[in-house]
This record gives C-alpha cells, sequence and structure tokens, in this order.
C-alpha cells in the first residue's frame, strides 16, 4: 500500500522535499552532537534533561492519545469514528517513532543502547517504558496494517485482530504511565514526587494528542479524500474540551497543594517556572503563554458554538496543542531539576544545533503523517 | 505410599512457596549487609583547616577527574558546600555560628538503599556486597537518569571529552570518554590494595575515618556512637553511609 505514499502532485513533494531538508540539517547537527558530546547542547551538570526528553514525554502523550478514538469505536461501536480511527493509530505510530529518536539522540554513548536489551533492568523504569512503548508501536503497526487493508479490499477485518485492538487500549493507558513513573519515583525531586503526575500526564496527553489530530484532519481534508465526518471531528473537539478542563484541574491542584501547605521544596519549583528564582527567569514568559494558552483553549472549546465553527476550534486545538508543548516539555523537565538538589538555580537555554535536531525529528515525524494520511487517502480514493 | 508422595508434595511446595517469597521479601526489605563501608567526617576539625583541599586535590589526581572551569560542564568527585547547602536548608537559623556558611566537604554518599542503582536501565551502576556504589564506565549508556535519581547532586556527566583536561593522567587508573557518568568510588581500586581511600589518607587533619559501618569494633563505628552525627537527607530513605559528626 505504501506506493499510495508516492504519487502527489507537485505540492506534495515540495513539502515532502523540505521536511526530508530540515531532517537532513538535523542529521548534520546531530553528526556535530555525535562529534563532540552532549555539550554542544545547552544542557548542564545540574540540568541534564532538557529539550530532548521534554519532546520524548510530551510524544508518549501523543501516542497513547490514539486511545481517545480507538476506545469509543471498538469498546463502545462508536461508528461516527470508523475514519479516523487509523488515522490515531498512524499518528500513535509516528509518535512513538519520534520518542524513540529523543531517546537515542539524548544519549551520551548511543552506539551502547542495546546494553539496556542485554543487561535488562527490570528495576528500572526506563526499562518498562521500552518495553510498553516497543509493544505498542508493534501493535499499532499491526492493526493500522490490517485494518486499512480490509478497508481497501471492502471487507471487514478478521475476528483476530480485534483482541489485539482491545489489547492496545489499555497498552496505550500503560505508556504514559510507565512515562510518568519514570519521573515520579525518584526520592530529592519534590516536583515530580506526586501520584498526580500519573492523571496530568494522561489528561494533558488526552487533550493535546486529539488536538493534534484535529489539526491534522481539518489540514490535510482539503487536499485529500480522508472522507472525515464533521460529526466525528466534533466529537473528538468534545474529548479535547473534556481533556483540557482536566489538565488545568490538575494543574490548579499541584498549585494549591504547593502554595497552601507552603512546604519550601514544592513551592520553590512554581516560583521558579512562574516567577523565577535567584534572578533567573527563563521560562517565567513560556510558563505564562502557556497557561494564557490554555485558558483561551478552554473557552473556546467550553461553548458550544466556538466549538463547532471549524475556525475557532483550529485555533482552541493549537493553543491547546502550544500550551501543552510547553507546560509537559519544557515546564516539567527544567522546572524538576531546577533548583538542583543542593539548592542551585541556573536557566537552560537550547542551543541552535540542539533546536536544529529537534527540528529535524520533527520533519521525519511530519514526513510520516503526511505520508501516512496519503496512503490513507488512497486506499479511500480508490474504494468508493 | 501415595499419601505419603502426596505429603511430600505438598511440603515440597509449601516450602518452595516459602523460599520465593522470603527472597521476594528479602530483595524488598533489604536484608542488612554484613559489611557496610562508609567514612565518618569530623566537620569541624575540616572546617579548622580553611580553604584546604588536600582531599579534593588527591581524589582528583588519583582519578584522573578533569580540571573543567566551565560550571555547565565541570566534572567533580569531591568537593566543598556551605554547610546549610548540604544540610538543612530550611533551617540555617538552628546551625551555630561556627557551622553556618562553613564549607564542608560533599561525594557520594554511598546509600545502602541507592535509587541511582535502582533506575539504571543497563545495570551499568551497582552496589557491592560491603555497600560501595560504582559504576562501569564502558557499560554506562549516558542517559542521565542516575543523575536525575541521585538527591545529592554526587554525579557528573561527561558532556566533552574530559581527557584535554587532565593535566597530569594517571597512569594506574582509566580516564573516561564523553557521554558517561561518573562519580566518587570511594576508591575501589585502593581498598582492593589494602589502602585507606584517598581523601581520607590526604587530609592533614585527620578528619576522615573510614571503616566498616557493621562492624561494631571498627573506628568509624565508633567515631559515630561516641559523637553526635548526621546525614544528609535522611527522610528519603537513602540511608547514606557518609556521617558528619558535628
Amino acid at each position: 500500500m505504501f506506493e499510495k505514499a508516492l504519487v502527489g502532485g507537485r505540492g506534495y513533494w515540495a513539502w515532502i522535499t523540505a521536511l526530508l531538508a530540515v531532517a537532513c540539517a538535523g542529521a548534520w547537527a546531530y553528526g556535530a552532537q555525535l562529534e563532540t558530546g552532549l555539550g554542544v547542547t545547552g544542557l548542564s551538570r545540574d540540568i541534564t534533561w532538557g529539550l530532548y526528553i521534554a519532546q520524548f514525554t510530551f510524544l508518549v502523550g501523543v501516542a497513547a492519545s490514539a486511545v481517545m478514538v480507538v476506545l469509543p469505536y471498538y469498546l463502545h461501536d462508536y461508528a461516527l469514528f470508523g475514519r479516523i480511527t487509523i488515522l490515531g493509530e498512524f499518528l500513535a505510530i509516528t509518535a512513538v517513532v519520534m520518542c524513540g529518536l529523543f531517546i537515542v539522540i539524548d544519549m551520551g554513548q548511543p552506539s551502547r543502547v542495546l546494553n539496556v536489551l542485554l543487561h535488562p533492568a527490570p528495576s528500572s523504569m526506563m526499562f518498562w517504558d521500552m518495553t510498553a512503548l516497543g509493544g505498542y508501536l508493534a501493535l499499532n503497526i499491526v492493526i493500522t496494517r490490517v485494518t486499512l487493508e480490509a478497508e481497501r479490499n471492502g471487507s471487514a477485518p478478521p475476528r483476530w485482530i480485534r483482541p489485539v485492538i482491545l489489547l492496545s487500549i489499555p497498552w496505550a493507558i500503560s505508556i504514559h504511565t510507565v512515562t510518568a513513573f519514570l519521573y515520579n519515583g525518584l526520592p530529592g525531586r519534590s516536583f515530580w514526587l506526586t501520584a498526580m503526575l500519573v492523571p496530568r500526564f494522561l489528561a494533558s496527553a488526552f487533550a493535546a494528542g486529539p488536538a493534534l489530530l484535529i489539526l491534522l484532519c481539518l489540514v490535510l481534508r482539503r487536499w485529500w479524500p480522508l472522507r472525515i465526518a464533521r460529526e466525528a471531528i466534533a466529537s473528538v473537539a468534545l474529548i479535547v474540551a473534556y481533556a483540557t478542563a482536566a489538565h488545568v484541574f490538575f494543574i490548579l491542584l499541584e498549585v494549591f497543594t504547593a502554595f497552601y501547605s507552603q512546604v519550601p521544596e514544592h513551592v520553590r519549583h512554581f516560583t521558579y517556572l512562574y516567577a523565577g528564582l535567584d534572578g533567573h527567569a527563563a521560562l517565567v514568559p513560556w510558563m505564562w503563554v502557556s497557561a494564557a494558552l490554555a485558558l483561551a483553549a478552554l473557552g473556546l472549546l467550553v461553548v458550544p458554538g466556538t466549538r463547532r465553527r471549524e475556525s475557532t476550534l483550529a485555533a482552541a486545538c493549537a493553543a491547546v496543542v502550544g500550551s501543552i508543548w510547553i507546560d509537559k516539555g519544557l515546564g516539567l523537565i527544567v522546572g524538576g531539576l531546577v533548583p538542583s538538589p543542593l539548592g542551585a538555580v541556573a536557566d537552560y537555554v537550547p542551543t541552535t544545533r540542539e533546536i536544529l535536531i529537534t527540528a529535524g525529528v520533527w520533519a521525519i515525524g511530519a514526513a510520516m503523517v503526511t505520508a501516512f494520511f496519503k496512503i490513507t487517502a488512497g486506499v479511500r480514493s480508490a474504494h468508493r | 505410599m501415595s499419601a505419603g508422595r502426596r505429603v511430600f508434595l505438598r511440603m515440597a511446595g509449601r516450602a518452595a512457596v516459602a523460599t520465593a517469597a522470603g527472597a521476594a521479601l528479602g530483595c524488598a526489605a533489604g536484608l542488612p549487609r554484613r559489611h557496610r563501608l562508609g567514612i565518618a567526617i569530623d566537620v569541624r576539625r575540616c572546617i579548622a583547616a580553611g580553604g584546604c583541599r588536600a582531599c579534593i586535590d588527591a581524589c582528583h589526581r588519583a582519578h584522573n577527574v578533569p580540571d573543567i572551569r566551565d560550571v555547565r560542564h565541570e566534572v567533580k568527585w569531591i568537593w566543598k558546600e556551605p554547610f546549610e547547602r548540604a544540610f538543612a536548608a530550611e533551617d540555617a537559623e538552628t546551625i551555630t555560628s561556627a557551622l553556618r556558611g562553613q564549607p564542608v566537604p560533599v561525594f557520594c554518599n554511598h546509600c545502602d538503599n541507592p535509587p541511582c542503582v535502582r533506575v539504571c536501565p543497563a545495570r551499568a551502576t551497582w552496589a557491592r556486597d560491603d555497600g560501595l556504589v560504582t559504576i562501569d564506565a564502558h557499560r554506562c549508556i549516558g542517559c542521565r537518569y542516575c543523575v536525575a535519581a541521585c538527591p545529592y547532586g554526587s554525579r557528573s556527566f561527561n558532556w566533552i571529552d574530559p581527557r584535554p583536561f587532565v593535566a597530569e593522567p594517571m597512569v594506574r587508573y582509566p580516564t573516561r570518554t564523553r557521554g558517561v557518568v561518573e562519580k566518587c568510588n570511594l576508591c575501589e581500586e585502593r581498598l582492593a590494595d589494602g589502602k585507606l581511600p584517598a581523601c581520607v589518607e590526604a587530609c592533614p587533619e585527620r578528619a576522615m575515618v573510614f571503616g566498616d559501618l557493621a562492624d561494631p569494633a571498627s573506628d568509624v563505628r565508633r567515631v559515630i556512637d561516641e559523637r553526635y552525627a548526621i546525614r544528609r537527607k535522611p527522610e528519603l530513605g537513602t540511608r547514606p553511609q557518609l556521617f558528619y559528626v558535628i
């Protein structure tokens, strides 16, 4: 079926070429990082994780969010999602591949990545995260391949695929739960050391992922016959509305616990993020932009009129993605590492090279999503 | 006959279950170690020596620790922190003026319950039977999960190639490559030769006492039994094996 991704007009090929050019630029920048080490990034002794791990965390959420279209369709026979479910699964595949790339890029010794398999460490949450993500990728590759083939042949998918799809539902929850466990099981990192991190991760994932899916559908169906009903998009929008509300609510719960208890270890991280600490305030404008975007999006999503109108829905979805990208990416990772265990406060500013590498991975992801949606559209236009 | 066999099987089954449960509990609860290496630091003696760097220099020379001046990329095994940064940051007012703001040596605590070991996805860092927490720099994948897990900031990552920053490489100890984590190894290479850790040996004030904390007759145990000692962040359950006698 891949041949369907190879037929397209000049605009299609220009887009793919542009993405590959960015990916090549990223690969070139990564070559420099391989050569001289992670010192080319803005990371430091105290702020040891940054942009790469932030993208990883955000994208695990995008991957997990496929469950928001899979679950209604397969568990509740919500027929409206019939044509959007596979797109959610394709988005999940792309996100997991990007996660893998970001993890390898963040490694000091990427050539030793197989040590994780040669010396498996079940006590490490990273081991379980790898297992969960690998399994999720395999599940979604099998599911999309089988269901799209059935759609092409105009037949019902084989019966054996249903239990596989049902398994992918709890599996989706598990990938983001384990990703939260990566952080919230660490003593001495009080910003992360809360069970709340798991529901926060899930809520933000179920907001940002489906919001991204809506944006992709709204844009790509202008050119390609994706045949997605307006009502399907409206239903996904409702999911985004609820999840965004839960996400904002959960952040406020954290703020209450920190500031009412006034336990300094908990207050400090929030102070650093939203007001700055010891003269360091690099993230403050970002965090307030994130908060403003979240509230604006929530307004647009809660009011039925603006949620249904596609222009305002698109704006709301873009705001949700932007807000959560900042909050879960930059804020969550850097905010958890500053102040350091010894109370040191420093700022983290990614370098150009680091941003270029990150952009390269996103370009690869964009190219993958484009190809997947094109294949789906190709199948749907051939089969009327 | 068959009744006898049934009884035997039942007993064997119970024994297997009990063994498995015992092993699981033993792992979870952490049976006490027979030997537990640690150091007691006499903080007042150390402070009395003022800006002394003997322990730092001895350690960093012995282990080819690079002298990188850029604080973002610096690698350190042992260094000094103001007392209230190492301890009780929230309760500075209870610290006697003799200690307030004074530098105290900090390094890996060789925790009895080390979170860094728990999180390592490649088993590249582990605790020996005597509690010494060490790293295999050749196995480390450089993911820095252990750095995030350490509540003491004791681990350094090699952001750049450290070798140009080692002035006089010590042939007896390996240098590291970029992209791996390193930290104090309690001089496991010197212990193997029957020597004391370099910092302990180098201290002109004899402010550090090394030994087996599980041995009631050891010097280090005696120091802690006789005088008031504190540990860094004991509330986290990591059970540090560095004791600061104050």
